[in-house]
C-alpha cells in the first residue's frame, strides 16, 4: 500500500531544481506529485514519479544525492471537514505527520494527498480500519 | 622486506658519519657551483670548511621556497645545464612555479628511494601497481613510475581523472597496490560503490597515500572503505618528490626518511633554532647527495617530531611524526589557530559524513568567518529537512567544543568540491584576496 517517494538534495541556487527536471525530461520520466522544503541553503526535493529505478539511477550518474522513502498516498472526499477527519482520526491514534502535499489530479470524486507518517505502517492500517482509500503505488505512477 | 638492507639498518654512528661526509663534501660543492648559495655563505661568514660535526649544520644558511622562486627558472642548478636529464615543476598555485632539475644519477637515487619505499609498504617486485598521482610536471606519477621500475613491479600508468575508467581497470587488471592522494582514493571507492563495484572484494591489498596531508581517522576510513593497508609517503618536489620519507607496514608508526640522502632536522619555526628532541618542529631538509638542485637547509612548512628508535621493522633510520598539518595551512580564525585536520577529524568522527569538505574563510567587517562545506552522501541523507540540520549543528557544536571556535556548517552536493588530479583543495581563504 506505500509508495516509493524520490527525494533529492538539493544546493539552494539557480538552476539546480531545472537540472533535476532536464535529466527526468531526458529520460523520460513523467513527475506525478512534488513537494519541496528548503533552508536558507539547502533544500530537499521530493517527487512521485512514473518510474522510480529509471529516475533514480539517472540523478545518481548526475551526481545527485537521493534517497528513498515510503510515503502513503490517501483518497481525501473533496468536501469541506474531509481532510479535517483524516488527521482528527490520526491525531486521535497519535500518529505524526512529519509532511504532507497534494497529488496534481484526482482519483474519481476524491483528492489526493501524500503523507509522510512517523508510524506508516500504523497509519495506513488505521486509515483502512476507518474506511479510508488508500492508493496503492502502481495505481498512483500510472495515473 | 628491507630494500636496501645495507643503508636502511645503519648503527646511528655509521650513518652519522656517512651524513657528515656528505655533507661536507654538498658544502664543497654549491659554494663552487651555484653563485646563490656562495652568496647566503658569506653573507653568513660560514665556510664549507667550518662543518666539522653534523651538529654544524646549524651554521649555514637556510634556503625557502621563495629563493626557488627568484631563482626562476634554473638558477639553482649546481650542474651545467647539459647534465640535467629531467625537469618537474610545482604548479604554482601559490605563487610563481618552483623548477627542479634531475641529472641522470639523481633519477637513478630517486628510483632507489621510490623501491625501497614501495617494500616499506609491503610491496614486492612481483606486484602490480596502479599509479594513479598525475603525469606530467608534478613529480608524484613520474616519480612513482620510475621506482616501480627500478623494484621490476608491473606499473599501470593510469595517471589522475577519469575515474569510472580507472575502476574498470582495477577490476580488470587487479593490481596489489594503488598510489594517490588519500582525498582521491576515498573518491575512486565511492565511484567503485556507485558502478556496483565493492573495491574490497578486489584482491588490491596496499595503498601508498601522499601529496595532501591526512589524518590517522582519514587512514581508517580509507583501510576500511578499500579494504587494504593504507600507507603514508611524503616527499615534496623541491627536496626530490615523493620517497623522501615512507611508513613501513609493520609498524605505521611514522615515517622513515631516507638519512643517507636527506639529513633532517626541526627547528622553531619563529626563531629559526632547533627543537630539543621529541618537540614538534618545522621540518628542514638538507640534500645530501643530489646534483641537479643541492638544497641546504631547505624549510618545507611542514610540522612533525623527529624520533630516532630504531624500528621493530628493523630500519635503523630517524622516523617523522606523520605530517597532518604545514605551518602554512594554518588558519587564524579570530585568533584561534585551526587545521584543516582537525576539521577532518571531527568529519570522520561524525556518523555517516565523509571527509570530502572545504573550509571558506571570510572577513566581515573586522571579524573573521570560518564556513565549513560537507559534501552530503547517502548514507547521512534523509528527506527530512529536520535530520539534515541536526547534523549541521552536531558539527558546529563538535567543531566549537573541540577547537574554540565558531563555524558556519554548510552542506553541499556530492562532488561539488573542486578535486583537480585528485588533489583536494581544502581551504579558500577569501581574506587574502581582499
Amino acid at each position: 500500500m506505500k509508495v516509493d517517494q524520490l527525494s533529492i538534495f538539493l544546493e539552494n541556487r539557480a538552476g539546480r531544481l531545472a537540472e533535476v527536471t532536464r535529466i527526468l525530461s531526458e529520460a523520460g520520466v513523467n513527475i506525478r506529485a512534488l513537494s519541496l522544503a528548503d533552508t536558507s541553503d539547502f533544500g530537499i526535493l521530493r517527487l512521485i514519479v512514473s518510474d522510480f529505478e529509471t529516475a533514480k539511477d539517472k540523478l545518481k550518474e548526475n551526481g545527485f544525492t537521493v534517497g528513498r522513502t515510503s510515503v502513503v498516498a490517501v483518497e481525501v472526499p473533496d468536501h469541506p471537514g474531509g481532510l479535517h477527519n483524516i488527521l482528527s482520526m490520526l491525531q486521535d491514534s497519535n500518529i505524526n505527520v512529519e509532511y504532507m502535499y497534494a497529488f496534481v489530479q484526482q482519483s474519481g470524486d476524491s483528492a489526493v494527498l501524500i503523507f509522510r507518517f512517523d508510524r506508516t505502517d500504523q497509519g495506513i492500517e488505521l486509515l483502512q480500519k476507518n474506511g479510508i482509500n488508500i492508493v496503492p503505488g502502481e495505481k498512483l505512477y500510472a495515473l | 622486506m628491507i630494500y636496501d638492507v645495507q643503508n636502511e639498518t645503519l648503527p646511528r654512528e655509521e650513518m652519522e658519519q656517512l651524513q657528515l661526509r656528505r655533507l661536507q663534501a654538498l658544502c664543497e660543492r654549491v659554494y663552487a657551483n651555484v653563485p646563490f648559495y656562495k652568496k647566503k655563505f658569506d653573507e653568513k661568514g660560514v665556510k664549507p670548511q667550518d662543518i666539522k660535526t653534523l651538529k654544524d649544520v646549524s651554521l649555514l644558511p637556510f634556503t625557502v621556497k621563495q629563493d626557488l622562486r627568484d631563482q626562476y627558472p634554473f638558477g639553482m642548478f649546481a650542474v651545467p645545464k647539459e647534465q640535467i636529464v629531467r625537469i618537474h615543476s610545482s604548479s604554482g598555485t601559490t605563487g610563481s612555479a618552483t623548477v627542479v632539475g634531475y641529472t641522470k644519477r639523481d633519477i637513478e637515487n630517486w628510483g632507489k628511494l621510490i623501491a625501497r619505499s614501495l617494500v616499506a609498504a609491503g610491496a614486492s617486485a612481483s606486484d602490480t601497481v596502479h599509479n594513479a598521482y598525475g603525469y606530467g610536471l608534478f613529480t608524484g606519477g613520474l616519480g612513482i613510475h620510475h621506482g616501480c621500475e627500478t623494484l621490476g613491479a608491473t606499473v599501470v600508468p593510469i595517471s589522475g581523472g577519469g575515474t569510472r575508467r580507472q575502476v574498470t581497470l582495477l577490476r580488470d587488471f587487479a593490481p596489489d597496490v594503488i598510489t594517490c592522494t588519500p582525498s582521491y582514493a576515498l573518491f575512486l571507492a565511492e565511484t567503485a560503490m556507485e558502478m556496483g563495484i565493492d573495491v574490497r572484494e578486489l584482491p588490491l591489498r596496499i595503498g601508498i597515500f601522499g601529496a595532501e596531508p591526512w589524518t590517522d581517522e582519514m587512514r581508517r576510513a580509507i583501510e576500511k572503505k578499500l579494504g587494504i593497508t593504507a600507507i603514508d609517503i611524503y616527499g615534496l618536489s623541491e627536496v626530490m618528490g615523493p620517497g623522501v620519507a615512507i611508513e613501513c607496514h609493520e609498524a605505521q608508526d611514522g615515517l622513515h626518511i631516507q638519512e643517507d640522502h636527506f639529513l633532517a632536522e626541526t627547528i622553531n619555526p619563529e626563531t629559526g633554532e632547533p627543537v630539543a628532541p621529541g618537540e614538534e618542529g618545522e621540518l628542514v631538509f638538507t640534500t645530501l647527495t643530489k646534483e641537479g638542485i643541492p638544497l641546504i637547509r631547505y624549510r618545507t612548512r611542514d610540522l612533525t617530531v623527529l624520533n630516532p628508535v630504531p624500528c621493530k621493522c628493523g630500519r635503523t633510520t630517524m622516523r617523522m611524526k606523520r605530517v597532518t598539518g604545514r605551518s602554512d595551512d594554518m588558519l587564524i580564525i579570530r585568533g584561534v589557530n585551526v587545521f584543516p585536520s582537525q576539521i577532518e577529524s571531527i568529519l570522520i568522527e561524525t556518523e555517516g559524513l565523509t571527509p570530502h569538505y572545504q573550509l571558506i574563510v571570510e572577513r566581515e567587517g573586522n571579524l573573521d568567518t570560518l564556513e565549513v562545506q560537507v559534501e552530503v552522501n547517502e548514507s547521512m541523507f534523509s528527506d527530512e529537512i529536520k535530520s539534515l540540520q541536526r547534523v549541521e549543528s552536531k558539527v558546529m557544536k563538535n567543531i566549537k567544543e573541540f577547537l574554540g571556535v565558531t563555524a558556519k556548517v554548510k552542506l553541499v552536493e556530492p562532488k561539488a568540491i573542486e578535486r583537480s588530479l585528485g588533489k583536494a583543495k581544502r581551504i579558500i581563504d577569501k581574506r587574502k584576496e581582499a
